[in-house]
């Protein structure tokens, strides 16, 4: 069962990759905005009730590429209406995304800070 | 002479589009595959030692394997491997949330010297910026338009 | 009615213009390269004992400026004017380098353009009897530029097959209007082309080639039509950095147009300074590319006697970062300078 999953999770989240690359090599598109496009496309697959049967079938393929951050940006804002009503439109998605959000400042800073960009030979 | 007037291709940029060295699309598209399932099945490697062995319920999961993630493109972009990878996978290693990282990394790391407020504090968001402004933003309308649709009685996906 | 004015573009100088000494400084890349031996100096690394990518570019302008000024056997104070640029924002390179040389200076940017352009202006002012020594001096750095024109170095995106490198590079060329070190085989600048911009609406900032090579092809053109003179007049016909893709458009655009074939004496710097290396894509561009090939390569052949005459057309495409993210096109320039043996 636990390989099954993994290679679910290999070959969904490769396949949402290739996605990406298609976007990047017919389109001329620039990976600021893959990104972008990416997590816009996962909240609104979301919403549309599309991604969470992809999540569940290949865990991690789903919720690794930049879809999956649109999809907890999504669940979230959708789980916190239930909660707390219309301010849940505003706390919801932040407060499911406040692990990864935090973690990239945080990190990202300290990477910053320590390393220097290299010209490779 | 005028080129513009002595040339005879009528489209230019169809004429260069044409003649073009062209990039390997297939090819790179089974790079992107390869290296973007690689670093998703590590993820779920993470899943399993988040529910398994940290006992941790979904959100936590979720929370544990997006943060390691997220310092290991971090780490990865730092020590200056990332770009080359980025170079051979293409989408494989921008789509997944390390490649979040690394947007959010390499532009802070170049600007360094402008200043820690100015370089690095500003440009952590050059790239990071725009997702989370798209991300959360299209969050909110889905949020209000579900808000509407549940006060209203209206059955919904989720 | 000017007496200097040649046809559509070009002017023709009175008295052969000496180019007496020459400097180039190349990066780690540039000393894997097959012109690695041309250079004066190889840097050890891309930061070469500075603190950041500009200050490195400009110790590489400097030195290249030193090195002409030391080969001419001149110092600095004998050098009338300094006319340079770059490819950084406000041309710092040249700017704060001419704040260090101590020199006048006439700033100018023409991109890649800059180096033909700063010979033809120099070489102007020398023939014009307005100053006996000018030094001209273009620089560019891989580091500094990328940032500015593209995305940081650590970003994982991958170049597409038309990319080129920006080269780790400067040249720098002395002008003086006689032959001070009495070498009869002295390059001498004999005939300019002045470019106009030409803009075929090329948008892709990774497409540098296509967007230069009708500049470059009208400008070769116009320059063989002013002077009245046919492809094989010259031993090489030298473009600064269409790269590969863009020096095939060229030969196929000189052709289209008036059926001249480049094709036996044409020769591209950025085509050539990385060529055999890995991952170089289109292979070299920036500044310091058509600088450094020019005033290493090209002149070590001139010097050899294995090559009499070349046209130096150094292209450039004149976009800034602002306007190409406005999503405006791509603008190209390219400037011609006809440089022989003084004894042919």
């Amino acid at each position: 069962m636990d390989f099954m999953d993994f290679v679910n999770a290999f070959w969904v989240g490769g396949l949402i990759c290739v996605v990406g690359q298609l976007l990047l090599s017919l389109t001329n598109m620039t990976s600021a905005r893959i990104l972008v496009a990416f997590v816009t496309a996962g909240v609104i697959l979301t919403a549309l009730g599309l991604y969470q049967p992809l999540v569940e079938f290949a865990g991690a393929g789903a919720t690794v590429p930049l879809t999956g951050f649109g999809y907890s940006l999504a669940t979230g804002v959708i789980e916190a209406i239930g909660e707390k009503g219309f301010l849940g439109v505003f706390t919801g998605g932040i407060t499911a995304g406040a692990a990864g959000i935090t973690a990239a400042i945080v990190f990202g800073y300290l990477a910053a800070v320590i390393f220097n960009p290299k010209i490779k030979k | 002479m005028d080129i513009n007037k002595s040339i005879k291709i009528k489209n230019y940029n169809e004429y260069v589009k044409q003649k073009m060295p062209k990039s390997k699309v297939f090819l790179d598209c089974i790079k992107a595959f390869f290296v973007g399932g690689a670093i998703c099945t590590v993820g779920q490697g993470l899943r399993l030692l988040a529910q398994e062995v940290l006992l941790l319920d979904d959100k936590g999961t979720a929370a544990f394997v997006a943060m390691v993630l997220v310092f290991l493109g971090a780490l990865f972009t730092g020590l200056g491997l990332y770009d080359v990878l980025g170079n051979f996978a293409g989408a494989g290693s921008i789509v997944p949330i390390t490649g979040f990282a690394n947007s959010i990394v390499s532009p802070a790391m170049e600007y360094k010297r402008e200043g820690m407020v100015l370089g690095v504090g500003a440009k952590l968001f050059s790239i990071a910026g725009p997702v989370l402004v798209y991300g959360i933003s299209a969050s909110v309308l889905v949020g209000i338009v579900y808000f509407i649709l549940h006060a209203c009685g209206v059955a919904t996906p989720l | 009615m000017s007496k200097k004015h040649r046809g559509a573009q070009s002017v023709a100088f009175e008295k052969p213009v000496y180019l007496i000494g020459r400097g180039c400084v190349g990066g780690v890349m540039e000393g894997k390269g097959p012109l690695a031996r041309h250079f004066d100096i190889l840097a050890s690394d891309a930061l070469w004992g500075e603190d950041s990518f500009e200050k490195a570019e400009r110790k590489f302008f400097f030195e290249a400026a030193k090195k002409a000024i030391e080969k001419g056997k001149k110092s600095s104070r004998d050098i009338d004017f300094l006319v340079g640029g770059d490819l950084l924002n406000q041309i710092i390179s040249a700017s704060f380098s001419a704040r260090d040389l101590d020199i006048p200076y006439l700033g100018l940017y023409g991109a890649c353009s800059s180096m033909a352009e700063s010979l033809a202006v120099g070489s102007m002012i020398v023939d014009g009897g307005f100053a006996s020594h000018v030094l001209c001096a273009t620089s560019s750095h891989f580091g500094a530029a990328e940032r500015q024109f593209r995305f940081p170095l650590e970003l994982g995106t991958p170049k597409p097959p038309t990319g080129q490198n920006t080269a780790t590079a400067a040249g720098a060329s002395l002008l003086s209007d006689a032959n001070d070190l009495g070498d009869p085989g002295c390059p001498v600048i004999r005939r300019a082309t002045i470019g106009n911009v030409v803009d075929f609406g090329v948008t892709d900032a990774n497409n540098m080639g296509a967007a230069m090579a009708p500049a470059a092809a009208e400008t070769i053109l116009n320059h063989l039509e002013d002077f009245s003179l046919e492809p094989d007049y010259y031993d090489k016909i030298v473009t600064g950095d269409l790269g590969t893709f863009g020096s095939e458009l060229l030969i196929d655009l000189a052709k289209q147009v008036s059926g001249t074939d480049l094709s036996k004496v044409h020769y591209d710097c950025g085509a050539s300074l990385y060529a055999g290396l890995k991952k170089v894509y289109c292979g070299a561009s920036g500044c310091g590319c058509s600088a450094s090939v020019l005033n290493g390569y090209l002149l070590d052949e001139m010097q050899a006697g294995r090559i009499r005459r070349i046209l130096f057309v150094a292209t450039g495409a004149l976009h800034s970062p602002t306007s190409a993210q406005q999503g405006e096109s791509i603008p190209g320039i390219a400037h011609g300078v006809a440089i022989e043996r003084g004894d042919v």
